[in-house]
Parts: C-alpha cells; structure tokens; sequence
C-alpha cells in the first residue's frame, strides 16, 4: 500500500503462513453511551473497500446472549468470525441450563483475552470493540482494541469517534440521561461524524440495552445542512495547502 | 477361590447390572475418616476428623481451597482427592481467567464427575477412591455438593461422608430444615455436633478435626486450630443439654477412653455393608 509500510515479502517465506497484514472491509465508528436505563450505542452502516463506501447494510451491532451488546468497527469479516465465537460460547453456556449465565463484564474480558491472543500470534482480528450490557441491574460498557486494550467508561468510541465524539461525550453526558436526551446526544456525534469522516455515511442505527432486553433500531437517516460556508468553499483562507 | 467372577475390570458388568470395581471405590469413601458437610444460605461449612496413620506420624489434610468461593472436603483415598483438588483449582483459575468470573459451582462438579465417569468406562483405568464433598458460592447462592467414584453427584443441604458418617447423617436429618436460614456460627456448632457424632467414644477436640468456612462475602478459609478448641468448649457447654436427647449412645462414650482407631474403622464399614443387593451408586 503505502510506502512506509513494510513490505509484506520481506516479512515472509514463500512458503510461510499469511497473516491479516491490512484490513480489506472496514466499518468505520462506533459510539456508545450509558443512560438512566442502561446502555444506547449508535453505528452506521457503511462498510469500507478500503476507501471506497462499498456496501450499505452492514449490521455492525449484534446481540450476545441476553445481557450484552456487542459493537464493532474495522474488518467487517474479522467481527463475523467473533461473533461465530461468540453465538458458540452463548449457546454452550446456555446449554448448562443451571440459572448461571455470562454477563456483560465475562464477555468483555472473554473479547479481550481472543484479541490478545491473536495479536500475540501476530495475527490480529482487526477490529475496535465496544462491549454494553445491563445484567442485574448492573450497567457495563466496555471496549477492545485489536491488540487487546481494554478499559471501561461511561462513554466510549472507536477510530474517529475518538477523536471527534468523545469531547463531545465529555462535556454533554450526564448518569441521569434520559433515553430521549441520550439519543439526542448519540445523534449530534454520529452527525459531526458524518460530516468530518469520509467514511461515515448517513444510515445508521441506534441500539438499546436495558434490564427488559436488547432493541436495535431501524436503520435511518440524520437531518444534514451542507450549506455552510466552511463546506462550500473548504479551501478558503488556507490557499496552497493542499 | 473366586470370590468374585465381574470384578476383575471395571468395565465388566455382573448378571445383576452392577459395576464391583465401581462399587469397591465407593467402599474406600466408606473406610475413609469423616467429612462432613454443610450450608444455609448463605454459608458453607466443611468438616472433618483427622487421623493419624500411626502414633509417629501427623494426620493428613483433608480440606482443600479451591478458590476463593469454593472448598472441598475429601474422604477416602487422600492422594486422589488432592489431584482432583488440582484439577478444580486449574479449572477455576483457568475459568478466572478468561471471564475474570469466579466459575459457577455447579458447572465445576459436572466437570468433575465427568471426570470420574471416564474410569468407570476405560478398561485401563481405575475409578478414582475418593469422595468429595464440593461447597461453594456462586450467583444462584450457596451450594453442597457430593461426588462419588461412579460419576454420580447430588446437590445437598448438609451431608456426611466416611467412616461412622451415617451417625452424623442421622443427626442432619433431624436438624436439616432449620439449616437454611442459620447464622454462620450455628452452622458451624452443627458441624462440629455432627463431626462429633462420628467419633466412637473419642472426645472432640480440635486436634483431630478441621473446619472451614465460607460464605456471602468471606472467602474460603480453614479455621485455626485455637478458634476450633473455643468454639468446641463453647458449645460443648451447651452440648451436654442437648447431645444425650440428640444421640444418647454419642455423648456417653465421649467419657470413655478412645479405643483403637483402626478397629473404629472396620466396625464402621461392616456397619454400612448389609445391603448388598441395593447397587450403592444410587446412595
């Protein structure tokens, strides 16, 4: 790709396994908060062939087991194989059928444990994680990074979403969000999203994870106004720059 | 010269649908010390009699830590429960590990009898001798677990293993139901009465038994030895109200002196072989 990337030939034998050297469709934020209730987490739907918006429906938050939500950007194929995992773990705690079953905190920490795993085998699943649940009255929200960075926050976002929805998060959030107002919220990110990411693109869904259960919107648009100055003419006062 | 034709293999069936080799590692729960065993709702107690090979030598544990919401109590072959101990231990720290969850106790014993259930159906293994009282804490509360050499376990308010258990069972089942809603300290008198109850004419002190506690925010731990001796002369106050109404033929003996150890064991599972037509994997 680029050249300051190492040559995949020099890393490698003819002859030598292939590892996920660069990520092929990519998701790209993921944002999530905790409310009154429990935990709102927006993602849109764009799916990335490199930079080009390839595909348009890509679901990228899915339910695990009752208790958690799980949210992913970067490789889209790499966060299918987790979730292969994960609908296998789910099932295989279920089958139990003995009243225990993994909360959102064991899922969080079983993700961390298969990133950093594959990161030591230099074989990265290259995704960013964004782990919510509620499970006895318990709120959680999590993340993991592809090389197995964990932490837990009140609000988390992955790739862009750091950059430009965290500040954001940090002035505006509350503990008492209301769900109303924790959308409101979500939905400001996702859109300075939108117009500062190239990769974002306006469909999205808004997901909803309480102590009654998991809910994942519809997908839909944001309301966008690209009248602004700075937009029609994004060059001006910065002549030559680019 | 042939006592018996099935139970050269543990594999070979009898005519009567039984297993004897399986049979034989249940009797070696039987020749074993006592363990009992005990929970309310919130607490687990773990109990047993510790004896001294011979008058030279130190008895040897029979308690182990698990983890921290988990012990068990062992009675039978010693070495064998120590590397099932093992066993539970690496489950749970490996459980631990990739959940950062304490494992659910009940998840652990069917791992744990799976184990055993695998000798009693390979013709070049034995059935393990041991049995294990399992108590833990998990989400859905306090548990009492039993596993036996066959395979079998049973989930159980309070139990007894080993040599003379059946006179602490008689004293559990009289005392049972007001076990659920006991305080710490109750349970553990009634561990120490029922451990009582399986000393023939012995006394109890706190040399020849051990205790351990866990419960709702207390982690597994053995009580030391000193604690035991004050708790033993607490109730052993109170006892002689209560142990000749709970056991007439236990608190008597407690006078005399102790007589051998070796011949208590054999009485005790002469005591408990009768039925032989009753299959004892099914207790």
């Amino acid at each position: 790709m680029e050249s300051n990337q190492a040559n995949p030939s020099i890393l490698c034998s003819p002859e030598g396994s292939q590892r996920t050297l660069y990520p092929y469709v990519t998701g790209t934020s993921v944002v999530a908060l905790k409310y009154k209730d429990g935990i709102l987490m927006a993602a849109d739907m764009g799916g990335s062939y490199g930079s080009t918006l390839r595909y348009k429906s890509v679901e990228r938050m899915k339910p695990i087991g009752k208790h958690s939500l799980l949210g992913a950007s970067g490789e889209i194929s790499d966060f299918q194989e987790l979730l292969k995992y994960l609908d296998e773990l789910v099932l295989y705690d279920n089958m139990w059928d003995d009243g225990n079953s993994l909360g959102p905190k064991e899922i969080h920490n079983y993700l961390t444990r298969v990133m950093y795993n594959r990161r030591n085998k230099f074989n990265p699943l290259w995704n960013s994680l964004v782990l919510g649940g509620v499970k006895n009255g318990e709120k959680y929200l999590g993340m993991v990074s592809m090389i197995g960075v964990n932490f837990e926050d009140n609000h988390v976002a992955t790739g862009f979403g750091n950059h430009l929805a965290r500040p954001i998060l940090r002035d505006e959030w509350r503990e008492d969000l209301s769900f109303e107002e924790g959308v409101k919220l979500l939905e400001k990110c996702m859109r300075v999203l939108l117009y500062r990411d190239r990769s974002a693109v306006n469909k999205l869904q808004i997901a909803k994870i309480t102590g009654e259960g998991i809910t994942i919107s519809q997908p839909y648009s944001l309301k966008t106004f690209w009248g602004f100055s700075a937009f029609q003419n994004p060059t001006a006062g910065a002549e030559g720059s680019w | 010269m042939f006592r018996n034709q099935y139970d050269t293999d543990v594999t070979t069936w009898s005519p009567a649908g039984r297993l004897f080799q399986v049979e034989y590692a249940m009797e070696a729960v039987k020749q074993g010390s006592a363990a009992i065993g005990l929970r309310s709702k919130t607490h687990v107690v773990l109990a047993c009699v510790n004896k001294a090979n011979s008058e030279l030598s130190s008895h040897q544990k029979k308690i182990f830590k698990v983890d921290d919401h988990i012990g068990v109590a062992i009675a039978g072959l010693t070495a064998d429960g120590r590397v099932l101990s093992r066993y539970m231990r690496s489950e749970c720290i490996n459980y631990n590990y990739t959940y950062e969850s304490p494992l659910p106790v009940g998840r652990l014993v069917v791992q744990l009898a799976d184990k055993a259930q695998v000798c009693t159906q390979r013709s070049w293994k034995r059935p393990y001798g041991v049995g294990l009282l399992v108590g833990g804490l998990d989400e859905s509360g306090a548990h009492l677990y039993y596993n036996c050499p066959s395979g079998n376990y049973f989930e159980y308010q309070a139990f007894a293993i080993g040599s003379r258990s059946q006179a602490a069972k008689t004293y559990l089942e009289r005392r049972f139901q007001s076990f659920t809603d006991s305080t710490r300290e109750d349970l553990i008198k009634d561990a120490l009465i029922a451990t009582r109850e399986t000393l023939q004419g012995e006394k109890l002190r706190s040399s020849i038994c051990t205790v351990a506690v866990m419960g709702v925010g207390e982690a597994f731990h053995i009580l030391d030895q000193d604690n035991v001796q004050k708790l033993i002369d607490a109730f052993e106050i109170v006892g002689q109200d209560e142990a000749p109404a709970a056991e007439p033929d236990a608190a008597v003996p407690a006078e005399q002196g102790a007589p051998a150890e070796g011949g208590a064991g054999a009485g005790a599972d002469a005591g408990a072989a009768p039925e032989v037509d009753v299959a004892p994997m099914d207790i």
